[in-house]
């Protein structure tokens, strides 16, 4: 494994600092640092950030290796600055049982790029009838911690409540895709002002309200914990409040979409390279209006929501390349996200670079059960670290994109910052801004 | 101009333009022979993802109207029951060498992008995508209106304080859309009514007023009423309870209709639910407009046809 000095580096944006990693921890820190044969990196003026871990992401792998693999995910991972990603379970076969998901997290350990973290799924073929195997999963040697039927909704209420209970004699915690599904019926965008003259089936607020009021209820109920993902409107928001404010185990996420893009994108596009009706904006849940941006954007810098995730969502071009309700649901994300949340909430003031670390790495490894993540840059810690340029600005393109789809809603807009550099357990996953060769890394 | 895709696009002066032309347009189904030369040697593909007997035939008269070769390519029976998509059928037709495609599908904003898309270069008009628009229909409910209420007088003219109920099912229906958009355009008063289930969440941000109420609007003495037909199965997805509680409530029936202005209109984009939403007597009165209804859309189809493939400004078409 190499030995790697980073010179001149800026933690959190804190003062500049020397790093020596070696045998995969911070070996060191302090100021002109030295070791023979050490590969050194030049940060000066970089921010490092510990690496970064999202809490929902779809490799696709097994099943859907058109549009993604657990080598593709991973390596639009790293190049996003991320040394984990938690794996969702709607694969073919479903990550239900211990072998599909022991298969996904030993791809991901070969490869090298990102420590993947299956997700289970909550229920068999994630068709809301029985419970999976959820303890076979977490004992298995992927312990897996967090399950999850994302893209479907754990719609009974006492299946809902069962799960809630049974994931709790393994400390896990049910991530709960929250969405009414008669409410939602052939829901196209959100319902509102644009829907209407669109003639777009509507996806109403209430209908992912409706399911976090009675889930928090359900957790308050039987002591356990709750995990929404995705939240997308101002009413959920309120509704996490109350219940935190009441003390129940609830923790919620929020998409770099849903803190940046409304509902106005699916009328207008928003120009070149996108028109009106143009699919790369559906998304579930879907974008809201301004108002629902601005109380998340409040919400994630207040801490009511906890984390920022991505639900990277990568599709084939064919299913965004046609009418709108004939498309699928989903962006990708993984490589926009650092940049997304700079623009909406580093760059708006709503916080700054250490609150990046909590909500983009040790809250998601908190809720996740990932162990490395609570100490970073201090010795004896692994070596999980991104470097990027904040003063950094391009326009984000097709080459931004390191997975197989490129299904962005960033296309042509100038970001903020860059990723020079991930480090993946000592092992450097992107140099120079560049991604590292597959041989190399999977190596060490 | 270019495309039609919705009739939110056009300005007051282009409706107008396209309504005179229209009227130019009807002048020639009086001629000996009703044909002209005018786009000979032109092709015009109607793409039916969606059936649609009336609508194809309209624009295919038209069509033939002005000397265009007119090609039919019909969802039913062909490749896209075996999968093939909107883009791959655009662009197959488009090879074959076609300078206007005519679009009907099911998908709300499918025109749009066709239209916005590179995958063909052809003019696009929207023949009715999904719940979005229907933009002839409500040009030549425009038309119909206008030379109702104008007769010979009416070229040049717009529909300032002209007042009208679009009754029913508004939250599924194109026609609605394009005609709230067109006629408040034009200087209309809309008024929608129907029963909440039915009318979009969200419709308080258009220019119209919105009752439940279809007596009180009926009360309103409107210049005319426009009925929508309603689909059978909603009631099977709670939108109402059954068909006789929906007709007490929203149907022109013969109470409803004894009780309508001297001068009120009556209008059906078709095919109507006799019994459901209007009443046998209702639509066969003299006050039913919807057999010209069909009439003028031929004359405004083939307007349409006629500024998209000539690409002038309806204006100086109509001059």
């Amino acid at each position: 494994m190499t030995t790697i000095i980073i010179r001149g580096a800026r933690p959190l944006a804190g003062d500049p600092v020397d790093l020596l990693i070696e045998d995969g921890v911070i070996a060191e820190r302090g100021s002109g640092l030295s070791r023979a044969r050490a590969t050194v990196i030049d940060a000066d003026g970089l921010v490092a950030l510990p690496g970064l871990v999202d809490l929902h992401t779809h490799l696709r792998e097994p099943g859907f290796e058109t549009s993604e693999t657990v080598l593709t995910g991973t390596r639009a991972a790293a190049a996003g600055g991320f040394t984990a990603v938690h794996a969702m379970a709607n694969t073919s076969p479903v990550a239900d049982t211990a072998g599909v998901v022991e298969q996904v997290a030993s791809l991901g350990a070969h490869h090298g790029y990102a420590t993947v973290r299956p997700i289970g799924a909550v229920t068999v073929g994630l068709a809301g009838e029985r419970l999976s195997e959820i303890g076979a999963m977490a004992r298995s040697r992927a312990a897996v911690r967090v399950f999850s039927d994302d893209g479907k909704c754990v719609h009974d209420a006492l299946l809902m409540r069962r799960a809630l209970e049974y994931v709790a004699t393994f400390d896990g915690v049910i991530a709960q895709h929250a969405q009414e599904p008669r409410l939602t019926e052939g829901a196209q965008m959100n319902e509102g002002e644009v829907s209407a003259e669109l003639g777009l089936a509507g996806w109403p607020a209430v209908a992912e309200e409706a399911i976090i009021a009675r889930d928090v209820l359900l957790a308050d109920a039987v002591g356990a914990r709750l995990h929404v993902c995705h939240l997308s409107t101002a009413g959920s928001v309120e509704i996490v409040r109350w219940a935190k404010a009441r003390g129940i185990r609830v923790t919620a996420e929020v998409t770099p979409h849903h803190l940046l893009l409304t509902e106005q994108l699916v009328a207008d596009g928003g120009g070149d390279p996108y028109t009106s009706y143009d699919a790369r904006f559906k998304v579930n849940p879907p974008l809201r209006r301004d108002e629902d941006v601005q109380a998340l954007r409040e919400a994630l810098a207040d801490g009511t929501i906890d984390i920022v995730a991505t639900d990277h969502a990568p599709h084939p071009v064919e299913s965004k390349e046609c009418a709108w309700q004939e498309a699928s649901f989903g962006m990708v994300g993984l490589e926009s996200a650092l940049s997304v949340v700079q623009t909406a909430m580093v760059d708006t003031g709503h916080f700054g670079w250490t609150d990046v670390a909590r909500v983009l790495s040790r809250v998601p490894a908190e809720i996740g059960r990932l162990s490395g993540y609570d100490a970073p840059f201090e010795q004896g810690s692994p070596a999980h670290l991104t470097l990027i340029d904040p003063a950094s600005r391009s326009v984000f393109g097709v080459g931004s994109l390191r997975g197989k789809g490129v299904n962005s809603p960033y296309l042509g807009r100038e970001l903020p910052g860059r990723v020079v550099a991930t480090i993946h357990g000592g092992v450097p996953t992107v140099i120079d801004g560049a991604l590292r060769d597959a041989e190399e890394v999977s190596r060490g | 101009m270019r495309h039609l895709l919705s009739t939110a696009d056009l300005t007051r002066d282009e409706a107008v333009g396209i309504l005179d032309l229209a009227e130019d347009m009807a002048d020639v189904a009086t001629r000996a022979v009703p044909k002209l030369p005018t786009l000979r040697g032109r092709t015009v593909a109607n793409l039916f993802f969606e059936d649609s007997t009336r609508t194809r035939l309209s624009f295919e008269a038209a069509a033939k109207r002005l000397s265009a070769d007119v090609i039919t390519f019909s969802a039913k029976g062909s490749s896209v029951s075996k999968g093939e998509s909107l883009k791959d059928t655009a662009q197959t037709i488009a090879a074959m060498g076609v300078d206007a495609v005519v679009l009907r599908h099911s998908a709300s904003g499918a025109a749009q992008v066709l239209a916005e898309s590179d995958w063909i270069d052809a003019a696009v008009v929207n023949a009715g995508d999904g719940t979005h628009q229907h933009p002839t229909q409500g040009l030549l409910d425009a038309y119909t209106l206008r030379k109702t209420l104008h007769a010979d007088a009416s070229r040049g003219r717009d529909l300032d304080g002209v007042r009208v109920a679009i009754v029913g099912d508004v939250l599924h229906s194109r026609v609605a859309r394009s005609n709230v958009w067109l006629l408040t355009t034009l200087g209309a008063h809309v008024t929608l009514v129907g029963p909440r289930t039915l009318l979009p969440m969200g419709v308080g941000a258009w220019p119209v007023d919105v009752t439940t109420d279809l007596d009180a609007a009926i009360a309103a003495r409107p210049d005319a009423v426009m009925m929508l037909r309603v689909q059978q199965e909603r009631m099977h997805a709670a939108f109402f309870p059954h068909e006789r509680e929906y007709a007490s409530g929203w149907s022109l029936d013969d109470d409803r209709f004894a009780r309508l202005a001297a001068d009120t209109i009556v209008m059906h984009p078709g095919p109507m639910n006799r019994g459901l939403e209007i009443s046998a007597r209702a639509a066969d009165s003299p006050r039913s407009v919807i057999l010209d209804q069909v009439t003028n859309g031929v004359s405004i189809r083939m307007a349409v046809l006629y500024l998209v493939l000539s690409g002038s400004d309806p204006r100086e078409a109509a001059a």
